[in-house]
């Protein structure tokens, strides 16, 4: 069978994406032997273990798996980022402790009671909700990206910087979040033919706000009340917050308070001071608002280094904010081959998807990628690209193709190619 | 209508927006203007939601050096956070400095982010009268208006910051 299983599909040991499913896991792992101390019954098989708790938490030896990089700007706590740690995780969701933070004045601690929820500006009937009124609407959920668009942007500098996926590329999560069609509530309140945008405003000691645009509400915009199956963490806006599927993050205004319909966009200093791209010409691009095809290789990838040559699955998340993945490849020579990854089942529009490859590593240096592209056709794209026509302080939107250098030693660092 | 059928449109089709209205529970609580006065801080670039109230860069100078000196420094040359001054044309070079001055298209979004976030640990001190002081102040130290100019509803959305023409949009409304 290993002939058959161990087909070759691109260069350097790239396997057909068929492989796992044939064989298992199996005939990497069964070259392991387990010690002998180690098939013994152990401590914790003799005594009945710990009992119940009302709310569960990761394992004692699971402490490394936390938000990494935090970093907030002098003298402030809470106006800064922390990310998620893509390295360590599987799958699509995001554990909600785990997920991205980006906060403007810090997470305010809010009294659901005393919130509201206020619809006013160009509407027939200006209307406040409560949080209890907001759980009686007809809720939808789904399962989600959220990317600030601020990340990766570190892949802007001259030289690879070094760190981990984490601190490359951690403000993308994934998450079923759950809430009212805000189309719904501005229904209720009788948008006027005016009405062409709206103000989304938080309740944070900054007020953070943004204009986003009608169509985009009447499409798949909602009030978000949960995340995961639970009212959204202080973090992620409780007690509700905009979630504008495949948006970027910063639109997704936390701790949401007031929405103001009006004819124009305000020009909020996040939509233009910050959030805007900014061109080599001097030109800068407002309103750029969906998050671009993109995919990245979570293992392996710095920190997380190879073992002895032999059988490796490459895996790693893509997603784009134009709807569903239909296809990543992957390359372990640097490009110049390239070979379809398998896509794990759940292939969801707006939502991070799993890819996995079978990799042969003989040992000696290699160079892989990934390149995700989605059901509107387009491609990711590599970092040249990218960057062509960008100015210097140009930071937002960046999704070129990730690649990272596997060393003869197993060590995994950041290369651009 | 079921109960099934409720759901069943509001959960799968936001065409029917109509249909979710009728059957939507209609929760919502009239607000009255004096609460909506009270709640509304936004602020357009032509200059909707400006709040009555004047001042000049003379008096925001002395509102600058109680409430942002500290951590925007001397004449907004930056200190322990961003710097609100200077940069000017510099965008086109390999290092561009974005401020107030350089960068920012809109005079209007002085006001409407200073009135929301600053000064950062106690947002909401400064009057309307202080407020627009120190934006007439943000903008004289970028040489965008005079010492003595009266900032106020009616000026401000009329004060074209020098790097407003260099924007265009990403995004077309309809698409
Ligand atoms: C305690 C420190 C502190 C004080 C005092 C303070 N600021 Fe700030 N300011 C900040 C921080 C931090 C930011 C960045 C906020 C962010 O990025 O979300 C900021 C951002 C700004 C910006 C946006 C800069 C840009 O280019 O995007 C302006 C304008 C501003 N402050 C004006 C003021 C004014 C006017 C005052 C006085 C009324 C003031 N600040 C007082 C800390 C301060």
């Amino acid at each position: 069978m290993a002939e058959f299983d161990e087909l070759p599909a691109a260069g350097n040991g790239l396997l057909d994406r068929r492989f796992f499913l044939r064989a298992g896991v199996a005939s990497g792992a069964a070259l392991m032997t387990a010690s002998a101390s180690s098939l013994e019954r152990q401590e914790w098989m003799k005594g009945p273990g710990a009992g119940m708790s009302e709310a569960g938490a990761p394992s004692s030896h699971e402490s490394h798996v936390v938000r990494a990089s935090i970093g907030s700007l002098t003298g402030t706590t809470g106006t800064g980022a922390s990310r998620t740690p893509l390295q360590l995780l599987d799958g699509i969701i995001t554990p909600s402790r785990l997920h991205f933070e980006r906060h403007h004045s810090g997470i305010p601690d809010i009294d659901p009671d005393q919130h509201r929820l206020v619809l006013h500006g160009l509407v027939e009937r200006p209307l406040s909700f409560s949080l209890d009124a907001l759980a009686r609407y007809p809720m939808v959920s789904r399962i989600q990206f959220l990317e600030c668009s601020g990340n990766s942007g570190a892949s802007m500098a001259p030289e690879p910087a070094q760190g981990t996926c984490a601190a490359l590329h951690g403000l993308v999560s994934a998450s079923e979040w759950g809430g009212v069609p805000l189309s719904v509530l501005l229904e209720e309140a009788g948008v006027k033919p005016a009405g062409k945008w709206l103000i989304a405003e938080g309740a944070d000691s900054a007020m953070m706000s943004r204009s986003v645009p009608m169509d985009k509400i009447m499409d798949d915009a909602i009030v978000a009340l949960y995340q995961n199956g639970e009212r959204l963490r202080p973090s992620n806006g409780y007690p509700m917050r905009l979630f504008l599927p495949g948006w970027e993050g910063n639109m997704c205004v936390k701790w949401l308070r007031t929405i103001k319909v009006v004819d124009q966009p305000s020009m909020t200093k996040d939509e233009t001071s910050k959030y805007s791209d900014l061109q080599s010409d001097g030109v800068s691009t407002l309103f750029t608002f969906p998050m671009g095809v993109k995919s990245l290789i979570t293992s392996p990838s710095p920190g997380l280094s190879m073992g002895a040559p032999g059988l490796y699955q490459i895996s790693g998340i893509a997603w784009s904010g134009a709807g569903k993945i239909k296809r990543v490849e992957v390359s372990a020579d640097g490009g110049k081959s390239w070979a379809d990854a398998a896509l794990d089942a759940h292939v969801m529009p707006k939502c991070l998807t799993r890819f996995r490859s079978a990799w042969r590593w003989e040992g000696s240096p290699a160079v892989i990628l990934s390149r995700a592209t989605d059901e509107s056709g387009s491609i990711q794209p590599t970092r040249e690209t990218v960057l062509k026509g960008r100015s210097t302080a140009a930071f937002y939107h960046y999704n070129g193709i990730q690649a990272w250098h596997v060393a003869e030693n197993g060590e995994v660092t950041n290369v651009y190619v | 209508m079921s109960t099934f059928r409720f759901f069943a449109v509001a959960g799968l089709s936001l065409c029917s927006i109509a249909v979710i209205a009728q059957e939507s529970p209609g929760l919502g609580e009239l607000v009255s203007s004096d609460e909506l006065a009270a709640l509304d801080y936004a602020v357009l670039p032509n200059g909707d939601g400006l709040p009555a109230g004047s001042g000049t860069a003379v008096e925001g100078s002395t509102v600058y050096q109680q409430y942002c000196f500290a951590c925007h420094g001397d004449k907004g040359s930056g200190g322990i956070n961003d710097a609100l001054s200077g940069g000017h044309g510099s965008m086109t070079s390999k290092s561009p400095v974005k401020t107030v001055g350089s960068f920012w298209p809109y005079a209007t979004t002085v006001f409407d982010y200073v009135r929301r976030a600053m000064p950062l640990s106690s947002p909401g001190v400064l009057t309307n009268d202080q407020l627009y002081a120190v934006t007439a102040y943000l903008l004289f130290i970028n040489d965008v208006v005079d010492e003595n100019d009266v900032i106020d509803a009616k000026s401000l959305p009329d004060v074209k910051m020098p790097n407003r023409d260099n924007f265009v949009w990403g995004y077309a409304p309809g698409t």
